[in-house]
């Protein structure tokens, strides 16, 4: 991947923002510069570091866990028309329900801890691997299917052979998608109840008006994010057929 | 391989009422080349995939039956214009795919061998986008005979290759399908006329069965009488179409 086009951008974004603090010279607590924040993360690089921890943690086992969960519902969903039938209106009405409003009580469910965390991180991510899994899966090339079928295949065997490897590059596009939702939702279990982790830290920050802090906390949730997106861009490739 | 059956297709087709094609019958000669030729939507394909076993969405009114009284979609090998080759999968698995899906272990010294004969020993663990279309095809045609089936249907399997790897493929297929029972469906008549030992040129209204060149198949490119019938065939085609 070039990363010439990237750097070019967040040099000119810090340049940005450099200008309008400059232009509007707002107070530090408003809007701290850009070199005032690098200095804030330097001197708290030891708490940032372990509150970064915390939450990488809870992505990537939120991450796991609800992309396990959704690719076996996609694949219960596709094999059978009953279970379309009972479950599928179900998930549409839980999308239609705020994520946001559940924290409170999955905190009460699952403690203050990693579990509340993890728990909102799979339930942000659930619908859009399950989803995207799922439409690859009812999209298999009728083709496939008819060649099989005079194959004299069974059922199961067309799901796992057929319908399952043709839809990956779909659960790729779930996975990539689940990739960047999955620190909102770890970020947002933390708001709601903890005592640690980047989204903690940001509250924290922002309580005792130390922005600059603040703005520290939140770009290491960003680049974490992106990592987290390359990452799973790179894992994924494969399966969506690109790196042939 | 027990000797090919005739394969005898009486009936017609309609969708929602509306008749898709009238009460035809078509023989499949036993161990011959039948080629069902035919403008676009008239059906002929639909005839195919009634034999193979396949959905339709026509409603069929008759019945396909094997000379020998046993069930016809078992024996079936199937083959379309599209290679249908798995792209996830190299050439060996998708031409094992057969026995893969079935759940039996596939027959390695068979494999090997109909490589060699398709001539894609050396391609056997490449994928299908590393290949030429023709290179595909052949791929598809040892997945058919991998399968082997006493029945063949191939669905414009040529139709979408260049004249000179279609006139190859064509030649190809005749020698390693030989003794089976084959429906080749098309639009091209000189398709027809260079592979049909049998040759029917179907219509909405009707299915007629025309004068086939006394040479045997697969025909020189060349050959005067395997031209006149492709000109006999053209002609028929859009006196029917009329």
């Amino acid at each position: 991947m070039k990363m010439g086009a990237p750097l070019a951008a967040a040099v000119f974004a810090i340049l940005l923002w450099q200008g309008v603090v400059l232009f509007t010279a707002l107070p530090r607590f408003i809007l701290p510069g850009p070199i005032v924040v690098a200095e804030t993360w330097w001197a708290n690089r030891a708490v940032i570091a372990e509150n970064t921890l915390i939450t990488a943690l809870e992505v990537l086992i939120g991450l796991i866990v609800g992309s396990a969960l959704g690719a076996a519902t996609a694949i219960q969903l596709a094999s059978s028309r009953a279970v379309r039938v009972l479950v599928q209106p179900m998930l549409v009405f839980t999308q239609a329900l705020p994520v946001f409003a559940l924290a409170p009580i999955l905190t009460l469910w699952f403690g203050y801890g990693l579990g509340s965390k993890v728990a909102m991180a799979v339930l942000i991510i659930y619908f859009p691997v399950t989803s995207s899994f799922f439409d690859g899966l009812m999209r298999t090339p009728e083709g496939y299917l008819d060649l099989a079928r005079t194959m004299q295949a069974s059922r199961r065997a067309i799901l796992w052979q057929i319908r399952v490897p043709a839809a990956l590059p779909s659960l790729a596009s779930g996975l990539r998608l689940a990739a960047v939702y999955a620190p909102i939702g770890a970020v947002i279990g933390e708001w709601v109840g903890s005592s640690r982790g980047l989204g903690y830290l940001m509250l924290l920050a922002n309580g005792r008006a130390k922005t600059d802090l603040m703005f520290a906390a939140m770009l290491t949730l960003g680049v974490l994010s992106v990592l987290l997106h390359l990452v799973v861009r790179k894992l994924t490739a494969r399966m969506a057929g690109e790196a042939r | 391989m027990t000797a090919a059956p005739d394969i005898t297709v009486e009936g017609g087709a309609s969708i929602d009422g509306v008749p898709l094609f009238a009460p035809l019958s078509l023989v499949l000669k036993a161990g011959e080349w039948t080629c069902l030729l035919g403008g676009s939507g008239v059906g002929k394909s639909t005839v195919l995939r009634l034999i193979a076993g396949l959905q339709t969405g026509a409603t069929f009114d008759g019945t396909i039956r094997a000379s020998d009284g046993q069930p016809v979609m078992p024996r079936v090998a199937y083959m379309a214009q599209d290679d249908l080759l798995m792209p996830w999968a190299d050439v060996a698995r998708n031409v094992t795919m057969g026995a893969r899906l079935r759940g039996e272990k596939p027959d390695a010294d068979r494999l090997a061998r109909l490589l060699g004969r398709v001539g894609l020993t050396e391609h056997a663990h490449k994928k299908p986008s590393e290949m030429s279309g023709g290179q595909r095809q052949r791929a598809a045609l040892a997945r058919t005979l991998m399968e082997d089936k006493q029945i063949i249907l191939l669905d414009e399997p040529f139709s979408a290759l260049d004249a000179r790897t279609r006139a190859d493929m064509q030649e190809l297929a005749v020698e390693l399908l030989q003794g089976r029972t084959v429906l080749l469906v098309t639009h091209d008549p000189g398709e027809a006329a260079r592979l049909g030992q049998t040759i029917a040129v179907m219509s909405h209204r009707s299915l007629d069965h025309c004068a086939v060149p006394a040479s045997p198949a697969p025909r020189l490119v060349d050959d005067i009488e395997m031209l006149e019938t492709q000109g006999a065939l053209l002609r028929l085609l859009r006196e029917r179409a009329a």
